[in-house]
């Protein structure tokens, strides 16, 4: 099935597509087909800055299965490092 | 008789809209398709769909429907970029459709019939422009969200086609997969009951066994037997209502 349902989110931080680094503005999230993981679907999450052109995007597609282990790593990352060390607001 | 066929990268339309383009180079006049690219964009397995219809004697010709908003990038990239903006609006869809068909209907060889044939969210847009071009015949593959707009959540442009079902002015072909979601039996019962309450041709076939995208030989819901059989529906569809 097609689902077309697509989470958005803006973002803060930088992503290496195939022209290099590059600052994130967005992120997309959507369960729909893969183009290269060999399932019916996936977890399809886009890094991008539309403003920098279509090709300005990470792109990864995930089973369901390690997009949430990938969830909870995350949470465990930043629980496991002093608060808000990695936050936005946090001087350098 | 030759089987030789020429495939090329062509621009269509005072736009100069991108497109594929593949044509039988034997002598005679040949009916035109439009082939309609699914969500996944203007990739690799769209045109060779092009190329097997201009085998089996068509002009055929793929209008890149993200041209505009991702001109040049990979067809994921765009894919994914056009997603984000909320998808095509269906005016513009109809537009390059129609300048696809007027391009078709101008090849020297052209016997001046056109259908339209599109794939998963191209299923949807044949049948949204088989209500407002010039066509001939269209062929929706699976087409979802033709009755009811999608969630609201999912942010997208598309209008449900229902309301304007009245106009449609070919017959319709119909493929589907009994395990499909999007649509799913019910939607495509619903769409074939309006389609009869309005007058309007539409032949349907939905496949056991087969869920969204059985067509698509590059993907793991390809399923060869209603592949093969829907295959011989379309031409079989195509040459009644397209060679004169």
């Amino acid at each position: 099935m097609c689902t077309y349902e697509t989470e958005t989110v803006d973002i803060e931080g930088a992503g290496k597509g195939a022209a290099g680094w590059f600052d994130l503005t967005r992120a997309a999230v959507y369960v729909d087909h893969p183009q290269r993981a060999p399932f019916g679907h996936t977890v399809n999450i886009d890094f991008a800055n539309p403003a920098a052109g279509p090709s300005a995007r990470v792109a990864v597609e995930l089973t369901e299965e390690a997009a949430l282990a990938l969830v909870a790593a995350i949470q465990r990352a930043i629980a496991h490092a002093p608060a808000g060390l990695a936050s936005a607001n946090t001087p350098v | 008789m030759s089987d030789a066929i020429r495939a090329e990268t062509v621009f269509i339309g005072e736009e100069q809209i991108q497109a594929y383009q593949a044509r039988p180079l034997d002598a005679g006049t040949v009916p035109g398709v439009v082939v309609i690219h699914h969500l996944p964009g203007f990739d690799e397995a769209t045109k060779e769909i092009v190329r097997k219809f201009a085998a089996h004697g068509y002009s055929a010709i793929c209008p890149n429907l993200f041209w505009r908003e991702a001109p040049n990038a990979a067809p994921d990239d765009a894919s994914a970029f056009v997603r984000g903006q909320g998808g095509i609006p269906d005016e513009q869809i109809i537009r390059d459709v129609a300048t696809a068909a007027a391009a078709l209907r101008a090849l020297d060889n052209a016997n001046g019939k056109v259908g339209a044939i599109g794939y998963c969210s191209g299923g949807r847009q044949a049948l949204l422009v088989s209500t407002a071009v010039d066509l001939d015949a269209a062929v929706d593959c699976y087409g979802a969200f033709a009755l009811e707009a999608p969630p609201a959540g999912a942010g997208l442009k598309t209008q449900p086609i229902k309301d304007r079902l009245q106009d449609v002015r070919c017959p319709v072909l119909g493929l589907f997969g009994a395990d499909d979601q999007f649509p799913a039996p019910a939607e495509v019962a619903r769409l074939a009951e309006l389609m009869a309450q309005h007058g309007k041709s539409f032949e349907h076939h939905s496949y056991e066994g087969a869920g969204h995208a059985f067509f698509a030989v590059d993907r793991p819901s390809y399923r060869p037997q209603a592949a093969v059989d829907g295959w011989q529906r379309v031409f079989a569809f195509f040459g009644q209502h397209l060679e004169a």
